[in-house]
């Protein structure tokens, strides 16, 4: 059973408080429009699914509401971390340039 | 006659309570403080079960949660449990129990007749054979599976119930043991919130066996007892006995599974309490002391009654009071055996004692061997066992000192009990259960936990390796002192002093050779309860199932209730050898929770009948018993589906409910449709953004029809949407569709569009509503309310007025799912009731009449209105359900499932669209899924061209209607279609889905 | 067949003590290069191999397996076997894989103990029984055995099941398919290989691929543990690996590999002869030939690769079979434990070529691949031996999630499988 902080409730709480809510960080392109079917496909379906570190969200639903991003090994389950969507942005762009 | 009650100084029974109990239809008597096991074994029953595959003749092995053998039903009727195990039954007066297998009984048994064959029967026989006749599968399989099973399944309901409870503590001890007692000693004297659970009856684990060793000068029942008053003493400690933590998830959180009240006579126990109880545990530092078992030695017919382990013969002794036999031989490999040997003889039994080691135990065992008039015969090892329901002797061996094998014939040995002892077995399970893997230590000749435990994971005493009391304990001290220096806390604390006794290494061998080949011998039993037998490991190996999970697979090694407890280790050993690798490289199978059985009902808790899952009513909910509702499951609600009057089934209830609303007023609770309060300077932009439609241009006071798609352009949610202000909207959603399109709303604006400044708040519960419904809905709404103009010009169809209703607050919707004049009053949930008995009172004089979802269904069908997750199936997007009209393409954001509407699929040919239907027989009502056809030719598969997928008989129109999908139904208006159901086609014509009504004439009224 | 099994190989062996069996299938050292590999040991991919060669004639193949064949989730899976789905295209490829079933102990010559005794699914709610009716009748069309069952009759079949009005979901009916069923998981891979083997492929266990070799625009072989091997086609049957397998490739899916748990009770008689499914209240159950239930949960709601989830979702599915069994209640669980299932966006699998010549994917069968393993791997044999899809695959290829033509059968899959 994960146990996860909700940056916002600043407590660990229990899995079951919380929703998962898919892989984090996924840009909606900005003018769907312009995109080819393909383009616009791997937006709506495709995932990175890694075996190994994943960026992804989770809602506070039992709680506070809010989503926030968790960074959690997709292997043994261990949470790096969870931050706000807006912090934990920063970090993961800065993870995905290097 | 095998088996006798002694008095035995220091056993843990009480000789002041006797009791009787009930095996097999047979009454015998026994104590307090008994397991059925050692009871049984006290009136000298041995045979208590057959073998699962050959129906050779088994009695109990084990003393504890390691029994492979000892399967019985418990009780009978409601209350009966199969398959528990005799030695971990607790004894009480008036107990009933039964052995589960042989038939027609155990003495004679069928398949033990067929089990003489066995040669003809090795592991994965059955992959081999049954195949021919074609087709004859079944008629084998009826008599292997009545051959299979042990226990029976209740047939009743349970009459017990079960509940969780969670704990969160500092330091939680899984075990009570020496190792685990003084960790929880350690941490409750440090002040730490401490648990202690062990799963027996009371803690004190091999303490309560052990009569050697002196701690602090105390002997081991002496400091048992003092720890546990400390223990007891401590407010910041618990201990739980008859515990037993069955497995370890992510994040230290340990299941442990409480018996309350299993040890009670039936008559006895408390209806108020649990039966059983599941505790959930977290802890900031979880100490394993879950200690060892000792595995027996494999060896030629090691099955017969009779044969059991050393430390279960031990433990009977001087825990039960038990000699499990007259004239035993102890197999040892190990010095650890010869304490109960001691035991043993010291209590009149005449115990022979063969070591595999050639040179023997240590010298002040050998010494004290001789004292005692015990024979020793060193290195030596048994070929055989002589016997078949009870053991009458044995044939031994002499070993080579370096190979495992036999060098000659050995004595032949008069005697009525075998107790083999392998060596120790940590028990690793619940370290390994996310993952872990244990580490195998030649020199404990053993997989064992790791010294280093790992994050918050300390393991402690013999589950490390540490069999003797003095390393355990010490290692379990300094284990512990880490994580209390780590939790800043005291550890100024003595570590007890241990008596430690010269050893003599033991033998690596698990199985003692014969001197034949491995497979033409006596069968070699390895796990007894899928008898598997050594030789089966290595054909296993020569039909090249080489990784150790195959050989598990193929052979059925440790799949039984024991899951492997005194098999696994003898089995990899077998494996090894058969494959020539070292132990180590061939690794364990994978330990999976439960540690042992758990009862299904604790896991399911208090969540059970009543209290499954809520239901959910709305405020009016004691108006519509009194009407005598029937009520429908609409996810977690229940809804009034139809209000029967004396006489009238479904049909009749629902033709006279509609008939009475679209000719007068009907009036039907709507409380359950989702509602979300929007709001915030941005909320029209939001709107724009999840919605198809458009909504710059609403005024306040106005309500619109809202389109909910998903990214990928389906039909996802619907509902009307009215404009409380320009920065404030009241949202409804679909029933069922409430809790996730809240989430949805969330998740979007904070993942997606966070500069949005709008935010949402679930207000489903806040509101009741009332729909009115009819052509004299008015004229009821007038009489209730008198600060709103309902005027048809001042209040037009999808506008919404504030107002007094019946004296309360109120928003008024002039909203229709009907197609009717219709009003939806929405006041707050608390006068839901209220509210609904004045629009009664207020119709009495127009006959209203409450009418529930099937009525609701009807009329919106009336009028081709559909309703998600009905006429939808996620595979629709606006344009196939002739809703391009709410899909606003000229919006300048690219609102959610836009995009997708215009992909060569979605935007292209040949797509299912909806229509309405008309049977060509009037009369006649479709079934509602079923499928379309263009014709009635017989080809298979057929070519389905769409399915009804609203279907009813329309007391309006005095015919049948229906809603359905259709490909390229858009251009079929006019054809005739065959509508087919299990076998039966009707035709109908594809008609528009309008059927009432099309001007729309009644709902502008 | 050189090492025919049969009443009289056990006779014959058993009186030479069983020493002279063969190996079910060899293990040899591999081969520079192949014409087919196949990675992904599991039951599709074994079946994929067998059928490559049994059909195609494409005997030098190997089979790449990371660990122990048919250790991943054909060693885990709760074996129900069915073909009742909604949309043509999958009930027309499930069933195919049944029809496959019906012969497959015998094509084979390992019995894998296929048990015909039915699968039903239950109905809770007016909308379930309409999605009964409308699947029950696109079934029939299909030629796929279809009944709806009232519950007096579900009751017939299975005493133990409450179906009083009383319960929180009342089952008000239940789609029930005779000829579905059951089968021993591992004897389907044990049986796949050995037949395969027999036929000459390569099967070639511990060997995990840890990158593609490609050239342009066309797969060379594959770099592994054991060494690069070269080949001229591959294809990829790693279920809830796969993604890591199609980024050595550069290619995005749409997958996501979620823990699917499974457990099952201690050994019982005989108290349950078909296969019980419920979405309602989210658990399905049979009895094994050992005697112990099975029953399977739902997904795990986040991402894992543990083979293992949280232990709130075996307490929910006790609870799950409880409701519908409530003499289940004092029965007890023996073993729990998980697999991860590669579950696609329609709950329906990706059987496709790619963008790299020669490299084609079999996945995305989330939790209903046993199943369809003898179909699927049929199918996918075809694929890759014609380079074009079999006309049962045709709709399942990748490019439907550009398209749109998505088939969700979410409602058939539903609770799992």
């Amino acid at each position: 059973m994960l146990r996860i902080h909700c940056p916002y409730c600043r407590e660990v709480r229990e899995e079951e408080e919380f929703g998962y809510a898919g892989e984090a960080y996924i840009a909606r392109p900005a003018a769907p429009e312009e995109v080819d079917d393909a383009v616009w496909g791997d937006y709506v379906f495709h995932r990175k699914n890694p075996r190994g570190w994943h960026w992804e969200q989770w809602q506070h639903v039992a709680g506070c509401r809010k989503v926030f991003v968790v960074k959690r090994h997709t292997v043994t389950y261990e949470i790096a971390g969870s931050w706000t969507l807006a912090e934990g942005k920063a970090l993961y762009l800065s993870e995905e340039q290097s | 006659m095998s088996g006798y009650r002694i008095h035995r100084k220091g056993e843990r029974i009480q000789r002041q309570k006797p009791l009787s109990f009930i095996f097999d239809n047979v009454r015998y008597n026994a104590f307090a403080g008994d397991t059925l096991a050692s009871a049984l074994l006290a009136n000298g029953v041995r045979l208590i079960g057959r073998s699962f595959k050959y129906g050779r003749p088994r009695g109990i092995v084990g003393f504890g949660a390691e029994e492979p053998n000892a399967l019985i039903q418990l009780e009978t009727g409601a209350h009966t449990v199969p398959d528990l195990k005799a030695t971990q039954v607790e004894l009480y007066q008036g107990l009933v129990a039964a052995s589960t297998t042989g038939y027609p009984s155990l003495d004679f048994d069928y398949k033990g007749l067929l089990g003489k064959l066995g040669r003809f029967m090795p592991p994965g026989f059955y992959y081999k054979t049954f195949m021919e006749p074609v087709n004859a599968w079944p008629f084998y399989e009826k008599y292997i599976r009545k051959a299979a099973g042990y226990g029976r399944a209740p047939v009743e309901a349970d009459p017990e119930s079960y509940d969780h409870l969670h704990h969160h503590v500092d330091v939680l001890v899984v075990g009570g043991g020496a190792a685990g007692l003084w960790a929880a000693t350690l941490a409750g004297r440090a002040g730490l919130k401490t648990l202690l659970v062990d799963e027996q009856a009371e803690a004190g684990g091999w303490l309560l066996t052990d009569r050697r060793s002196r701690i602090d000068g105390l002997e081991p029942t002496e400091w048992l007892a003092e720890r546990l008053a400390e223990l007891d003493s401590l407010p910041n400690v618990s201990v739980l006995t008859r515990t037993t933590a069955f497995a370890l998830h992510d994040g230290n959180l340990v299941q442990a599974l409480e018996l309350v009240q299993d040890h009670l006579p039936l008559t006895e126990r408390n209806a108020a309490l649990p039966r059983q109880r599941l505790h959930k545990i977290r802890s900031h530092q979880l100490v394993l002391a879950t200690g060892a078992i000792e595995r027996p030695l494999v060896f030629g017919y090691n099955d017969v009654p009779g044969v059991m382990t050393v430390a279960a013969g031990h433990s009977y002794l001087n825990r039960y009071g038990v000699a499990v036999g007259r004239e035993v031989l102890l197999q040892t490999q190990n010095d650890a055996a010869y304490d109960a040997a001691f035991d043993l003889a010291a209590s009149g039994v005449k115990v022979t004692v063969a070591d595999a080691r050639c040179d023997g135990p240590a010298r002040w065992r050998q010494d004290a061997l001789s004292r005692a008039g015990i024979q020793l015969l060193s290195g030596h090892g048994i070929a055989r066992v002589l016997g078949d329901k009870t053991v009458n002797g044995v044939e031994l061996v002499r070993l080579d000192g370096q190979r495992n094998a036999a060098t000659g014939k050995g004595p032949r040995l008069n005697v009525d009990t075998v107790l083999s002892s392998g060596g120790l077995t940590s028990t690793v399970h619940l370290f390994c259960h996310n993952g872990g893997r244990p580490v195998w230590r030649d020199d404990r000749l053993s997989f064992v936990c790791p010294d280093e435990g790992r994050d918050n994971i300390a393991c402690v005493g013999a589950i490390t390796g540490r069999w003797e009391l003095d390393e355990a304990l010490a290692q379990t001290h300094q284990a512990c002192l880490g994580f209390l220096q780590k939790a800043g806390r005291a550890t100024g604390f003595l570590a007890p002093k241990v008596n430690g006794d010269a050893i003599s290494a033991p033998r690596a061998i698990f199985r003692l050779p014969d001197g034949k080949p491995e497979g033409r011998g006596a069968k070699a039993f390895v796990d007894y309860q899928n008898d598997v037998a050594a030789a089966d490991i290595h054909l296993a190996v020569r039909e090249n199932y080489r990784s150790v999970e195959h050989v598990k697979r193929y052979t059925a090694l440790g799949f039984g209730t024991d899951q492997g407890k005194l098999s696994n280790i003898n089995g990899f050993a077998i494996a090894a050898e058969a494959l020539g690798k070292p132990i180590a490289e061939v690794g364990t199978t994978t330990y999976r929770p439960a540690y042992t059985p758990v009862t299904f009902g604790a896991l399911a808790g208090a969540h059970v009948g009543d209290t499954f899952e809520p239901r959910r009513y709305t405020a009016m909910q004691a108006s519509h018993d009194a009407r005598q509702a029937e009520y429908e499951t609409v996810g977690q609600w229940m809804r009034p589906w139809y209000f029967p009057k004396a006489g009238e089934d479904l049909h009749a209830a629902v033709n006279r409910e509609c008939l009475a609303t679209r000719n007068s007023v009907g009036v039907m609770d709507a409380s359950t449709l989702g509602k979300i309060d929007v709001k915030g300077p941005d909320a029209r932009e939001f709107l724009n953004r999840i919605y198809s439609n458009a909504w710059s241009k609403l005024d306040p006071g106005k309500c619109r029809y809202g389109l909910m798609l998903d990214e990928n352009g389906m039909v996802m949610d619907d509902g009307v949407t009215a404009c409380i202000a320009d920065d404030h909207f009241h949202m409804t959603t679909t029933t069922g569709g409430a809790a996730r399109v809240y989430s949805w709303l969330e998740r979007w604006h904070q993942t997606e569009w966070p500069e949005l400044k709008v935010r949402f708040t679930t207000t489903t519960d806040h509101w009741a509503t009332v729909a009115v419904v009819g052509p004299n809905s008015r004229k009821v709404l007038q009489k209730l309310c008198g600060d709103i103009n309902f005027d048809p010009e001042a209040f037009k169809f999808m506008d919404w007025r504030p107002g007094t209703v019946a004296g309360l607050p109120a928003r008024v919707f002039r909203i229709s799912f009907s197609g009717e004049l219709a009003y939806e009053i929405n006041v707050d949930a608390n006068y839901g009731r209220y509210i609904w008995e004045e629009v009664m009172k207020a119709g009495a004089e127009f006959d209203i009449t409450p009418y529930g979802t099937e009525s609701m269904h009807v009329l919106r069908a009336e009028k081709g209105f559909i309703i998600v997750g009905q006429d939808t199936d996620g595979s629709m997007s606006p344009i196939d359900l002739a809703m391009g009209w709410a899909v606003g393409m000229k919006k300048p954001f690219s609102f959610l499932g836009k995009r997708s509407l215009s992909r060569s699929h979605t935007g292209g040919e040949g797509r299912k669209q909806l229509v309405g239907l008309m049977p060509l027989d009037a009369a006649t009502v479709l079934a509602e899924g079923a499928q379309i056809l263009n014709n009635t030719d017989d080809t298979v598969p057929a070519a389905m061209q769409g399915h009804v997928t609203s279907s009813y008989h329309s007391a309006f129109l005095g015919r049948s209607i229906a809603m359905a999908v259709l490909k390229d139904g858009s251009k079929r208006e006019g054809d005739t279609v065959q509508v087919w159901a299990h076998g039966k086609s009707v035709p109908a014509k594809v008609v528009s889905s309008v059927f009432v009504d099309k001007e729309g004439v009644r709902q502008h009224a | 067949m050189a090492n025919r099994y049969s009443l009289w190989s056990l006779i014959k062996h058993g009186l030479k003590h069983h020493e002279s069996w063969q190996p079910a299938w060899q293990s040899p050292t591999p081969r520079n290069k192949y014409d087919v590999i196949i990675v992904g040991g599991g039951g599709h991919g074994l079946a994929t191999a067998y059928y490559l060669a049994r059909e195609h004639g494409i005997t030098n193949v190997a089979v790449l397996e990371k660990g122990y064949l048919g250790g991943g989730n054909t060693a885990r899976n709760t074996t129900i076997i069915r073909s009742n789905y909604l949309w043509d295209e999958a009930a027309q490829l499930y069933e195919h894989a049944l029809k496959l079933w019906e012969g497959l102990s015998q094509d084979l010559n390992f019995n894998v103990m296929f048990s015909q005794r039915g699968v039903m699914n239950l109905g809770h709610t007016l909308q379930d029984m309409r999605d009964i009716e409308r699947r029950a009748n696109a079934n029939l069309l299909n030629g796929v055995d279809a009944v709806v069952l009232s519950p007096s009759e579900i009751r017939d079949i299975v005493p133990l099941m409450d179906v009083s009005s009383k319960t929180r979901y009342p089952v008000m009916g239940a789609s029930f398919q005779p000829r579905g069923g059951v089968a021993r998981h591992d004897a389907v891979a044990w049986g796949f290989a050995r037949a395969a083997s027999e036929l000459g492929v390569h099967i070639i266990e511990q060997c995990e691929v840890t990158g593609m070799l490609i050239d342009g625009d066309r797969i060379k072989g594959v770099k592994t543990t054991r060494g690069d091997i070269l080949a001229d086609k591959v294809g990829c049957v790693a279920a809830g690996n796969t993604s890591t397998l199609a980024k050595m490739a550069g290619i995005r899916l749409p997958l996501e590999s979620h823990p699917l748990q499974a457990f099952v009770s201690e050994s019982l008689k005989p108290c349950l002869d078909t296969v019980v499914m419920s979405n309602a209240v989210h658990g399905y159950v049979s009895q094994s030939d050992k005697g112990e239930l099975v029953i399977g949960a739902g997904i795990d709601s986040y991402l894992g690769y543990g083979q293992r989830g949280s232990p709130h979702i075996i307490e929910h599915t006790a609870a799950a079979i409880i409701e519908l069994f409530p003499s289940f209640s004092r029965v007890r669980m023996n073993r729990q434990w998980g697999g991860i299932v590669d579950v696609s966006p329609d709950a329906c699998p990706i059987i496709t070529k790619t963008r790299v010549k020669g490299l084609f994917f079999n996945c995305g069968w989330g939790t209903g691949g046993f199943k369809a393993t003898p179909g699927s791997g049929n199918v996918f044999a075809h694929t890759i031996a014609n380079d074009a899809p079999h006309r049962l695959n045709a709709a399942f290829s990748l490019d439907r999630f550009a398209s749109g033509h998505l088939i969700d059968e979410h409602g058939a899959a539903a609770v799992a499988h």
